[in-house]
């Protein structure tokens, strides 16, 4: 990602922080799309910027780190995608993209749940892969059970009885394989960014909260926390960048990428469960409150890891690869090159 | 949290793809390790770089222009990159191969010597540590000078035609084989308000009058580390390394290559290859230990491209310390995650005297495992310099 690119979404989410609001940022949204930050890898004529994975990669790394409210990656890495991979149109506004197994009737209409979708109340169309064929839903034709996760964004039930997709197509090979591997791709590059983020803060209070007499940035044992924390930060974004890295080199069907988005979401995850706790004992009582902005990044940490795969599910997929790999095979497997 | 998040410094370097003609060049590296192995030339060991020395495999590794990779043609190198001989090493720890007699001179004393030697100092060792013939030893540390390396007492005084040197280093790995190591004395006195200063480099050449080289024997008894003793030993002037008085500079100048390098996560990877090996044996693996299995290779697969990147900026001329500092924290103590995990998910006791294979790997590593989070900088150290470059101290 040019350096530009990297500075402007920086710009644009500091300018949208409010540590107080909940649900879609509508107006950072708009900005969002105005400034082609929406639909970053999209073709051009699907709405998009014709970004690579590696600009996708940095932006929804910074919409991370400033706890944005925007579903970016649903609308890009998503819901675009396989809209535009099935052949259809791509729809304006928010999107999301989920795997479901509906219910589709002989004249088109589909009936089924879709479980905690991701701000499935603020999307503007909800693609569904079911089966061998992709739908599009319209929100307004669901019943919409709001919930969230534990960072309060939003988890929102659908379901659909006999609603009509606004368009319908087949899904190309392998799809559902590529959206799971898409979705913790994306959830990999967030953690990273909360993670970054959580760390700055609580560099930042270490440096202002004075206890015996000194701030406690002066002590070594708070010092020597907030290191690991650093390290695990830096393993994150190591992690999720490489990962971006292949996608875009290799391309989703490869197993290099398998691998390495399943590593990655892994090491996020256990990154984000180091990161939250050190930041939090950093903080002391008040970053465990809600009128200090902490929790906006440490929710966001404990919310993520475990959506699209938590680092258990992930090492499971890691794991057999290195076990059918087998002694010879595992350094083969580790470099990406048998 | 704005201010903040700028204010943060990048933690690690921007990820590096290696070059695609490297593939045929590991490929090469692997053919070659394979063929050795199937002759039975050596056995593949754990902290091979500590304790694997063999004196003739590293002279086959010169005869393939595998040593001093990044050292010029003219001095009888092979002119290649970071990234080139990064991909060798990285093989060859993974292999379990025996490198530890060429360690130090292929890792640092020739990118060291490119940098501060002097054209005559070039010449003498060069060509030899890229033929794998000439082998070094480090001189910093002393009986009470471990992580602070600034209270190094050895000294040297000036004397007609060089200095003489008198005190004692410790820990010098392989000196008792070793034809020279590079010694941090103090050539003036000691300033408490700049401790860094009067700090000078010695190329030292171990076979000199006045030099006693006394095992230290490891918690196993095996020999690799020594107490080097000078008693008023004398170095000629053209073994000055670099500038007087700027040993300190150059000395913490070297550690990002020193710090960031494969050996710090990969001491202990053959055991883990070993552990692989020992769970396909059974028909069906357990999830549980499947995810744990995975758990390690995802470490271990992003240990590697943290230490990429670091190479990668280092080729690039930068100089990324604390990133080093961060990979060698995380590296060095994921080397004894595998240890533990291998205890844990088979029923095998550590056996140093077992065949060839997962017990005695286990043994090698477990006895080896302190070593690990020292050398090179304790762990706690380099947290002290990851909290530096933080803006936390």
């Amino acid at each position: 990602m040019s350096s530009e690119l990297r500075e402007l979404a920086e710009s644009v989410f500091v300018d949208a922080y409010d540590r107080d609001a909940v649900g879609l940022d509508t107006d950072l949204w708009k900005t969002c799309e105005q400034t082609g930050l929406a639909r970053m890898t999209l073709p051009e004529s699907a709405g998009g910027s014709e970004g690579t994975l590696a600009d996708a990669a940095a932006l929804l790394e910074a919409a991370g780190a400033h706890a944005a409210r925007v579903p970016l990656a649903e609308t890009d890495l998503l819901g675009g995608w396989l809209a535009h991979a099935a052949g259809l149109d791509v729809p304006d506004g928010p999107l999301v993209a989920v795997a479901a197994d509906l219910d589709v009737a002989a004249d088109g209409t589909v009936s089924g749940t879709l479980p905690r979708v991701p701000w499935g109340r603020a999307v503007s169309t909800v693609v569904v892969l079911t089966g061998a064929r992709v739908v599009v839903l319209s929100p307004s034709a669901l019943t919409v059970h709001e919930g969230t996760n534990v960072a309060e964004e939003p988890r929102d039930t659908l379901v659909a009885s006999g609603a009509t997709p606004l368009a319908a197509g087949d899904a190309p090979d392998g799809a559902a394989e590529e959206l799971a591997l898409r979705a913790a791709l994306g959830r990999s590059l967030l953690l990273a960014g909360a993670a970054r983020g959580a760390l700055a803060r609580s560099i930042g209070y270490a440096g202002e909260r004075v206890q015996f007499g000194r701030p406690i940035a002066k002590f070594q044992a708070v010092q020597q926390q907030l290191a690991e924390a650093g390290s695990e930060v830096a393993a994150a974004a190591a992690a999720s960048a490489a990962a971006a890295r292949t996608a875009s080199d290799r391309g989703f069907a490869d197993d290099a990428t398998t691998f390495a988005i399943a590593a990655a979401k892994s090491r996020c995850g256990a990154s984000a469960t180091a990161v939250a706790r050190i930041a939090h004992q950093v903080h002391g009582a008040i970053g465990f409150t809600r009128e200090h902005d902490l929790r906006l990044t440490t929710t966001r940490l404990w919310a993520w890891r475990d959506e699209d795969g938590n680092d258990s599910y992930w090492n499971g997929v890691v794991g057999t690869r290195a076990l059918n790999a087998g002694p010879d095979g595992l350094w083969p497997l580790v470099t990406g090159t048998p | 949290m704005s201010e903040t998040l700028t204010k943060l410094p990048a933690l690690v370097p921007e990820p590096v793809e290696l070059p695609g003609h490297l593939a045929q060049l590991r490929a090469e590296v692997r053919e070659f390790l394979a063929a050795e192995r199937a002759a039975g030339k050596w056995t593949p060991g754990a902290d091979v770089w500590l304790s694997g020395w063999d004196a003739e495999f590293s002279k086959r590794l010169g005869a393939r222009g595998w040593l001093g990779m990044t050292i010029p043609t003219e001095y009888g190198g092979q002119g290649r990159t970071a990234l080139d001989r990064y991909v060798v090493t990285e093989e060859l720890l993974a292999a379990g191969a025996p490198v530890a007699a060429h360690w130090v001179a292929d890792r640092q004393i020739g990118p060291s010597l490119m940098r501060f030697g002097t054209e005559e100092q070039r010449r003498k060792f060069l060509p030899g540590i890229a033929r794998g013939e000439i082998y070094f030893g480090i001189g910093m540390s002393e009986p009470d000078s471990g992580s602070d390396l600034a209270s190094v007492r050895t000294r040297a005084d000036r004397v007609d035609g060089g200095w003489e040197m008198t005190g004692t280093k410790v820990w010098t790995s392989g000196a008792h084989h070793a034809h020279a190591f590079f010694a941090l004395v103090r050539t003036s006195p000691k300033d408490e308000n700049n401790r860094h200063a009067g700090l000078s480099q010695f190329l030292v050449e171990l076979d000199r009058p006045g030099i006693t080289i006394r095992p230290i024997p490891l918690l196993t008894g095996a020999h690799h580390f020594n107490e080097v003793v000078f008693d008023h030993v004398f170095i000629p002037d053209e073994m000055v390394f670099g500038e007087l008085s700027s040993g300190w500079a150059q000395v913490t100048g070297e550690l990002a290559f020193e710090r960031s390098g494969p050996e710090r996560f990969l001491s202990t990877f053959p055991l883990l290859a070993s552990l692989v090996g020992e769970l396909g044996k059974a028909s069906d693996v357990d999830a549980g230990t499947r995810r744990e299995i995975g758990a390690l290779v995802s470490r271990l697969w992003t240990l590697r491209r943290m230490s990429l990147a670091v190479a990668g900026a280092l080729e690039s001329g930068e100089a990324p310390e604390l990133a080093a500092a961060l990979v060698k924290d995380l590296g060095t103590r994921y080397e004894n995650e595998i240890v533990d995990a291998s205890r844990l998910l088979v029923d095998i006791p550590p056996d140093p005297g077992a065949e060839p294979g997962f017990a005695r790997l286990l043994a090698e590593a477990v006895q080896h495992a302190p070593g690990f989070t020292l050398r090179g900088g304790t762990n706690e150290v380099l947290r002290g310099i990851v909290a530096r470059g933080m803006g936390l101290r």
